[in-house]
């Protein structure tokens, strides 16, 4: 069911199925009937490696969504909670555990942390008395996520806050964890890169957990040749600029989680005879995206302005397609043309939904609003302007746009001016807190801590030396037929994806000054091999490099390292991994003060 | 549960992959039987074998038996199961006579396994290695079942067997030495649930004197303790540390950040008052001191207004009865609200748009926008008026906008003014492309009719007379205008 996986140069099922065993193996502890009580948030990652017919197979005959008060009624023997390590779950667990001991047959309880154990929660289950009702406590380690051929998340919403703003090290911590499983089942890694702190701290967790285990040898032959660890915070211009590709631009607009997309049910209504328009779907309607489905793989990662062109092509292959059966005379033929109906059907399905999600997208790309907002964000991003109060942002404010809006395009115009004059700054921070009130005053303070906006200091602007450098900004893009990376934002190459980019092809040696300029440290280490398991790489052969993006990272960076995936003479190829799929908008939301 | 006949027919009445039915299109195709007749059998076909590569699909897009469809299926059956059960408590007969219920629990699983462990965990189960009966240091046991065992365990081996997840006494670690030492290694392990366990332990154990001197030299230490403090809420331990370390703004914040969580207006105003004096930047000073002030002030127009409104005597509250309280809305917002409902009070009044823009010193563009969009959503066009008008020394009216005539005319046109008075203000648009954009896109045809006159643009004037309705009066005008013999046309 999850053949796509095996798609890609790594078989990232060998990963599924080594999550999908230990999760067998848990439930098998617990004898008998169950009921799994989830955390909500778990649901999304977990439906990626099972399906509840595994579940179904050891004894899960109930679900229920966590929340507070009594546990809704289940005949059954067991009730296992899984959870994500957080205190505030935990006192939702203690009220169903009390409530549930005052009446009924007595069961068993059992907790499963993911993707860890945590003593602070237990801490806490035991000052709330139920600690001792738990009789299996374990974890499960499902660090890395495989989402699709050549892509694997975490899923770890606050990693970026954690790491960047409370500098908790405990994201980073999974993180090599989740690497140490991964070279468990691929084989050692003989070359790690890092840029950033994070980076550096990650490799050093790798280093020494790896020193431990040396009574095993790993004796798998490597699969991977590199590893590339990436700080965010190296590069936090990309995520705030607006993804142009299709995929990024659904993941802006609607929010991809866990592989799916809600989207407003209008245009997918069923069309049958005689269904009027009084019963539409009030329902979003839910659709998954990834590379299962040939014609997503097809397009996910185009220019938005190249997509139409393919749906065009591709109606015109599959009506021909239809139109075949007017050849078939035979009862062969028409047997072989039926033979074919599944697979066409599902491709005309597939190419109306895919036509309806484009014109719901294009709707917003065609607004005014949506072309003024990318002229500002490609001025800053090509260093016009960035030192003065932009007019367009006092517009969104006046008018009350969304205010992740608003602090999106802020930070981008403090991240391309290294800062902004203190006058500027003080001037958006007041009309932000006019506007939209001054408890905001906290969100900014987290912006300020993450470097997102920020003072000038020194006077001095780097940008430009970076821009010019990594050649980010690209004057001529192709977006139909793209020769560079660039296409993904229609001008802007993704710095991140650019060192990934020069570090493969001729090497960091090459911009070792604007490496000095960008936050943290550069290093290479090596995880010397037995003679007998070194590769001998085949001419022509293309290097495998797992990137890992420490803090997030959105899906036109996934578009083009899937480009230079691609490109013929490219030498390397890209798996990806990252503690959270993420866009600006989710990201920003991430930094914003909430109450408790 | 069990997926019947019944609910294979809804997967493929409702999932994208449908069963292959001939709409209209493929009608001449239909009328071959043979085909008709393969296309019949290839449904048992698909059922059978692409049960796994069709990933099957609700309408809602839940893959059908994917965990988050599942747990809407059966917890939708827990209603049902409650009631049962109420009845069967009832009477224990009735059990049996129930429909078998839809998910497919036997009987016999009541009786299989094992009853309920009184005293599950015996000594010896938590002893053992097995990561399945671990215990976290101090949890769940009586300290003194600690005692016999692990007495030797170094700081190291402590804190590797706490990664592992694996029993282990904290408490013999008396002296300080030994404490730092093991905080030291799991600090040096990354693990930050291991840190914190240490912490925590540190925090018991320690005074808090010695525990922050210790942890200022650690700075890795020191983040994941103020993490934990935080995400505990120890705000009391919190703020000493912050003062401790001298981190007055951080004290500031973290003080401020406090007043999110108090829901009562009063006691909010109360606790946003102790904060006016810690040491923020001078800039947050102020912004805090407002807060301060606007909650004030909200709180009295909102005791006041909500009273004017019960009492059902004030036109405007009767003819726009107020959609919330003004409770802890931004400045804008209430200046808005100022505007909408007390626009003529006197300066002296805490609820007058004026006083608010002073006490606040909300600049004129945005005093401007505010107001306008108040009064042009009453369609008080006579304010909106005085709001542009100016009067020099001499004594003569001049009409001036701080934001520009184009944005009046745009939230003017939001608020749906009608075509004289959005002319009006299309006219004081000083750039000629502008207004000429601004009148064609809000039909402001004597603008656009006169504009072009000026220009003696007579090709754009005979365009645009195709533009308006026949036998008009604007077509009149513009027939007028391009009968005149004293314009000189520039085409």
């Amino acid at each position: 069911m999850a053949a796509h996986l095996s798609y890609g140069r790594v078989n990232l099922n060998v990963l599924r199925e080594a999550v999908r065993r230990e999760l067998r193996e848990f439930l098998d502890k617990c004898a008998g009937s169950k009921a799994i009580v989830w955390d909500e948030y778990l649901t999304g990652p977990f439906g990626l490696i099972a399906q509840y017919s595994l579940l179904k197979e050891h004894e899960v005959e109930k679900m229920f969504t966590l929340k507070g008060s009594r546990l809704p009624a289940a005949d059954v023997k067991n009730i296992i909670f899984f959870v994500r390590p957080r205190l505030e779950l935990m006192d939702i667990i203690a009220e169903n555990v009390l409530s549930e001991d005052r009446r009924g047959p007595a069961r068993d309880f059992h907790i499963l942390f993911v993707p860890r154990r945590s003593l602070l929660c237990e801490q806490r289950l035991k000052d709330l008395g139920v600690l001792g009702s738990f009789i299996h406590r374990e974890e499960y380690s499902l660090d890395l996520i495989p989402f699709d051929g050549d892509l694997l998340s975490m899923e770890s919403e606050g990693a970026f806050k954690e790491c960047y703003l409370e500098s908790d090290q405990t994201s980073l911590y999974h993180a090599a964890k989740g690497l140490m499983t991964l070279q468990a089942l691929y084989g050692t890694i003989p070359q790690i890169f890092g840029k950033g702190e994070c980076a550096r701290q990650v490799a050093n967790m790798m280093i020494r957990m790896k020193r431990e285990f040396t009574g095993s040898q790993n004796s798998i032959f490597p699969v991977f040749d590199n590893l590339l660890l990436l700080d965010r915070n190296v590069d936090l211009l990309t995520p705030l600029a607006t993804q142009l590709t299709y995929e990024g631009l659904i993941d802006e607009i609607y929010g991809i989680q866990n592989s799916y997309v809600k989207l407003p049910p209008e245009k997918f209504a069923p069309k049958k005879q005689g269904d009027g328009a009084k019963d539409l779907p009030t329902e979003a309607k839910k659709l998954q995206l990834n590379s299962a489905e040939e014609l997503y793989a097809e397009i996910r990662d185009k220019n938005f302005n190249a997509v139409g062109s393919v749906l065009s092509k591709k109606a015109k292959v599959i009506s021909a397609a239809f139109e075949e059966r007017h050849n078939a005379k035979t009862v062969g033929e028409i047997k072989q043309f039926v033979s074919q109906l599944p697979h066409m059907q599902a491709a005309r399905g597939s190419l109306a939904n895919h036509t309806s999600i484009a014109e719901l997208i294009k709707d917003v790309t065609t607004s005014e609003d949506f072309f003024d907002k990318l002229t500002v964000e490609q001025e800053f991003m090509s260093g016009i302007d960035t030192d003065k109060v932009n007019s367009y942002i006092e517009d969104c404010i006046a008018q009350k746009h969304p205010l992740i809006k608003v602090l999106r395009l802020v930070c981008l115009q403090s991240v391309c001016n290294s800062g902004l004059r203190q006058k500027v700054l003080d001037y958006y921070k007041r009309e932000i807190l006019q506007t939209y009130g001054y408890e905001h005053i906290l969100t900014l303070h987290n912006l300020e801590k993450a470097g997102l906006l920020k003072p000038q200091t020194g006077g001095r602007n780097n940008y430009p030396t970076i821009r010019k450098t990594l050649r980010l900004w690209m004057d001529d893009v192709n977006e139909q037929n793209p020769t560079d990376i660039s296409y993904v934002y229609s001008g802007y190459a993704p710095l991140s994806v650019r060192l990934a980019q020069l570090l493969s092809r001729p090497g960091w040696r090459s911009i070792e000054e604007v490496l000095r300029i960008l936050p943290g440290p550069h290093f290479e280490e090596r995880q010397p091999l037995p003679t007998g398991l070194q590769k001998k790489r085949q001419p022509g052969e293309n290097r495998v490099t797992l990137i890992f993006f420490l803090g997030g990272v959105t899906f036109a960076e996934i578009a083009a390292l899937r480009f230079l995936s691609q490109l013929e003479d490219g030498g390397t190829e890209y798996v990806i991994a990252t503690t959270k799929l993420m866009n600006g908008a989710s990201w920003i939301e991430s930094l914003m003060e909430k109450p408790f | 549960m069990n997926r019947t006949k019944g609910d294979e027919e809804e997967y493929w009445n409702s999932s994208k992959f449908k069963a292959f039915t001939f709409d209209d299109e493929d009608d001449e195709l239909s009328q071959l039987k043979e085909s008709k007749r393969a296309v019949n059998s290839l449904r048992d076909f698909v059922d059978d074998d692409d049960d796994d590569d069709l990933e099957r699909v609700s309408w809602s897009g839940e893959p059908v038996g994917s965990i988050s469809w599942s747990i809407k299926e059966t917890a939708g059956n827990s209603g049902s199961n409650h009631e049962r059960e109420q009845l069967k408590s009832r009477n224990s007969f009735s059990y049996a006579q129930l429909p078998k219920p839809a998910s497919t629990y036997s009987l016999s699983s009541f009786f299989r396994g094992r009853t309920r462990p009184g005293s599950f965990q015996s000594l010896s189960d938590a002893l053992s290695d097995t990561p399945a009966k671990s215990y976290a240091p101090e949890l769940g046991r009586p300290k003194g079942e600690y005692r016999d065992y692990s007495n030797d365990w170094s700081p190291s081996d402590t804190v590797r067997r706490l990664r592992k997840g694996k029993v282990c006494s904290l408490e013999r670690f008396r002296s300080l030495q030994d404490k730092l030492q093991l905080l030291e290694e799991a600090v040096s392990m990354h693990d930050g649930n291991v840190i914190t366990a240490v912490l925590i332990f540190l925090k018991k154990t320690l005074s808090k004197e010695i525990l922050f001197r210790e942890l200022e030299v650690r700075q890795v230490a020191l983040r994941h303790l103020i993490h934990f403090l935080k995400e505990i809420g120890d705000q009391k331990l919190l703020l000493d540390l912050f003062r401790f370390l001298d981190r007055t703004e951080e004290l500031a914040l973290s003080h401020y950040r406090e007043h999110l969580n108090i829901q009562d207006p009063d006691k909010r105003k109360e606790f946003l008052k102790t904060c006016i004096g810690l040491p923020f930047s001078a800039e947050d000073s102020a912004h805090i001191q407002d807060h301060y002030t606007l909650l004030e002030r909200q709180i009295i127009i909102e005791a006041n207004d909500r009273h004017l409104e019960s009492a059902g005597q004030t036109e405007i509250f009767r003819k726009h009865p107020r959609k919330a309280s003004i409770l802890n809305m931004p400045l804008v917002t209430t200046l808005f609200y100022s505007c909408f409902y007390h626009y003529t009070e006197a300066e002296g009044t805490f609820s007058s748009p004026v006083n608010l823009k002073k006490t606040f010193k909300i600049p004129d563009k945005q005093y401007v926008l505010t107001a306008l969009a108040a009064r042009a959503k009453l369609r008080a066009w006579h304010d909106v008026d005085a709001l542009f008008t100016t009067k020099n020394w001499l004594g003569y009216t001049k009409k001036r906008a701080p934001i520009g005539f184009h944005r009046v005319v745009e939230i003017l046109h939001k608020n749906s003014a009608p075509v004289q008075i959005l002319q009006e203000y299309v006219n004081l648009v000083e750039d000629v492309d502008t207004k000429l954009n601004l009148a064609t896109k809000f039909k402001c045809h004597d603008v656009v009719i006169d504009t072009y006159r000026d220009l003696k643009d007579r090709q754009q004037l005979l365009a645009y007379r195709s533009k308006v309705d026949k036998g008009s009066a604007e077509e009149e005008k513009i027939d007028a205008i391009l009968n005149s013999s004293q314009i000189r046309w520039k085409n």
